[in-house]
């Protein structure tokens, strides 16, 4: 059947009407999901459950995932600098690596790996088991239930997990600096602060913020438009964290642009 | 009480329920029979406001509820209770839970007011005994009565029951039905049967329950005619309402389509 208004099936017409319509409905969800935080009642008890479960579970994957990237970095960094005579500038080179960009970035893959494709599964679940459909029944929003905690605990939980990535990062590339490019400790941590600016932490920390939006929105929008039974669940967490992974680097460009265009006028 | 003015519903480009008019009046039981994704459980989710028409009214108490914004809808679902297909349990929730959740979110009441409402529930089905079991560790008959149990919370006046027997054994079946026939002639409770199960549908219909003098349930038979209750079928075939009667006219209709179920 062809639909008057939104085109034949497999028509550019179609595609692009459903992407509005994709784009127009995972706003709804987001302006709706903080709204929530205005109005009572706010599910403490969820939100300190999702905090644990996010923060405290993701920190051995974060820890790792950020040790060997700062150790990684060490090695890869000596055979460039040594060509200029400046192996003893790694310290500069991991932390200004890690904390611009690598930190934040690294850290959102890894949770949109295992956080945002958790909360699409655990959705994805409860739409078709009817669990959502019996939770509205029962008088409860879903979104102020289910999916404003997870935002909230995302939003908090991810900063704090990007800072550990970035400081364990940093001792990675220590370890390395110090056993194998024999600098000394004090050089190694000198020229890593010293390279540091306020605007570097202010990236380091605004970055997982928006990040942790996109995980736990893009998580929760896949998962509660869930069909086609468990089928539909995989597809759905593979949807999950492949959009997640594409939104956290197209906003990471944006981000970068953003934060290097306010640098100056907010004398960073 | 519950009335469908022309309703239509389509998802995506498919036409699931066609021009549906019907009216469910208090104290009637409804049984909405047809074969699998025929519209039935769209009826129920259409009921509760779960999901919005594409065109027609739906009547609740006389009121529409086809615009209702969410929050609105509340008040309207609180008269409403739904038993889900497989009970459609919390998996993260205690049976105590479970069954207690309105009451909980409602928070009205004290924690141990709300335990004796969920024992009574649990005790209504014969489920005591399972409080502070998870569902995960509950056999499909009991996760149903359990479903039973949780959409009994604040005494609707409606019970919508979504294939409730579908996949158990004769005698879970059985115990689920006579639970419901219990609602249906003890509590005066108007009930909404969807299913494509003709052997439960037809001890609904023909069967009936009295309180003994000593308290005890008997469950009498008769036939629809001499029983106490209002029971009338609705037969659904590709989205269109192909039979509307009562169960003697249902089993004696000369229809190919619901030979097919009574034969």
């Amino acid at each position: 059947m062809t639909n008057a208004v939104t085109g034949a099936p497999g028509s550019p017409l179609r595609f692009f009407a459903k992407a509005i319509w994709e784009i127009q409905s995972y706003t709804f969800l987001a302006s709706r999901a903080i709204a929530n935080l205005f109005t009572r009642p706010i599910y403490w008890r969820e939100i300190i459950l999702q905090m644990d479960r996010i923060g405290v579970g993701s920190l051995t994957i974060v820890i790792l995932t950020g040790f060997f990237t700062g150790a990684v970095l060490a090695i890869q960094s000596e055979g460039a600098l040594r060509r200029y005579g400046a192996v003893s500038l790694t310290g500069q080179l991991v932390s200004l690596t890690l904390i611009r960009e690598l930190g934040p970035v690294l850290s959102a893959l890894m949770l949109a790996g295992r956080i945002g494709s958790g909360i699409a599964s655990e959705l994805g679940s409860m739409v078709v088991s009817e669990q959502i459909s019996a939770m509205r029944s029962l008088g409860t929003d879903p979104t102020r239930r289910l999916v404003t905690p997870r935002m909230i605990s995302m939003v908090l939980m991810l900063p704090l997990l990007t800072v550990i990535c970035d400081t364990v990062g940093m001792l990675g590339g220590w370890v390395i600096a110090s056993y194998k490019l024999l600098i000394s400790s004090n050089q190694y941590w000198s020229d890593a602060m010293n390279a540091l600016q306020f605007s570097d932490v202010v990236g380091t920390l605004t970055k997982p913020i928006v990040f942790g939006f996109i995980i736990s929105m893009t998580g929760c929008y896949v998962g509660l438009r869930t069909h086609g039974g468990t089928e539909g669940v995989g597809r759905s967490t593979t949807q999950a964290v492949v959009s997640s992974s594409i939104l956290i680097i197209a906003a990471d460009f944006f981000l970068n642009n953003l934060l290097i265009y306010l640098a100056p006028l907010m004398n960073l | 009480m519950i009335e469908f003015f022309n309703v239509y519903k389509s998802f995506e480009d498919e036409a699931v329920l066609k021009d549906i008019s019907l009216k469910i009046v208090r104290g009637e039981t409804k049984i909405i029979l047809g074969e699998s994704g025929s519209g039935k459980s769209t009826i129920l989710k259409l009921i509760l406001g779960l999901i919005r028409p594409d065109s027609g009214q739906i009547l609740i108490n006389g009121r529409d509820i086809t615009q209702l914004m969410e929050r609105d809808l509340v008040s309207i679902r609180r008269d409403i209770g739904m038993v889900f297909q497989e009970g459609a349990l919390f998996d993260s929730l205690s049976v105590r839970e479970n069954v207690g959740y309105r009451l909980l979110e409602e928070g009205k009441m004290r924690e141990d007011e709300i335990e004796v409402a969920v024992l009574q529930l649990l005790g209504f089905v014969g489920l005591e005994d399972a409080i502070d079991k998870m569902p995960a560790e509950l056999s499909g008959g009991m996760k149903r009565r359990v479903g039973i149990a949780r959409a009994l919370v604040g005494t609707p006046k409606v019970v919508l029951y979504d294939e409730p027997t579908a996949g158990l054994d004769p005698i879970t079946k059985r115990t689920i039905v006579e639970l419901m026939i219990k609602l249906r002639d003890l509590e005066g409770v108007t009930s909404v049967f969807v299913t494509h199960d003709l052997h439960a549908a037809s001890t609904m219909a023909t069967e009936y329950a009295i309180a003994g003098n000593n308290g005890d349930i008997e469950f009498r038979s008769g036939k629809d005619s001499q029983s106490p209750q209002k029971v009338n079928f609705i037969m659904l075939q590709n989205g269109i309402v192909c039979f509307e009667g009562s169960y003697m006219e249902l089993m004696n209709s000369e229809l190919p389509y619901i030979r097919t179920f009574t034969s």
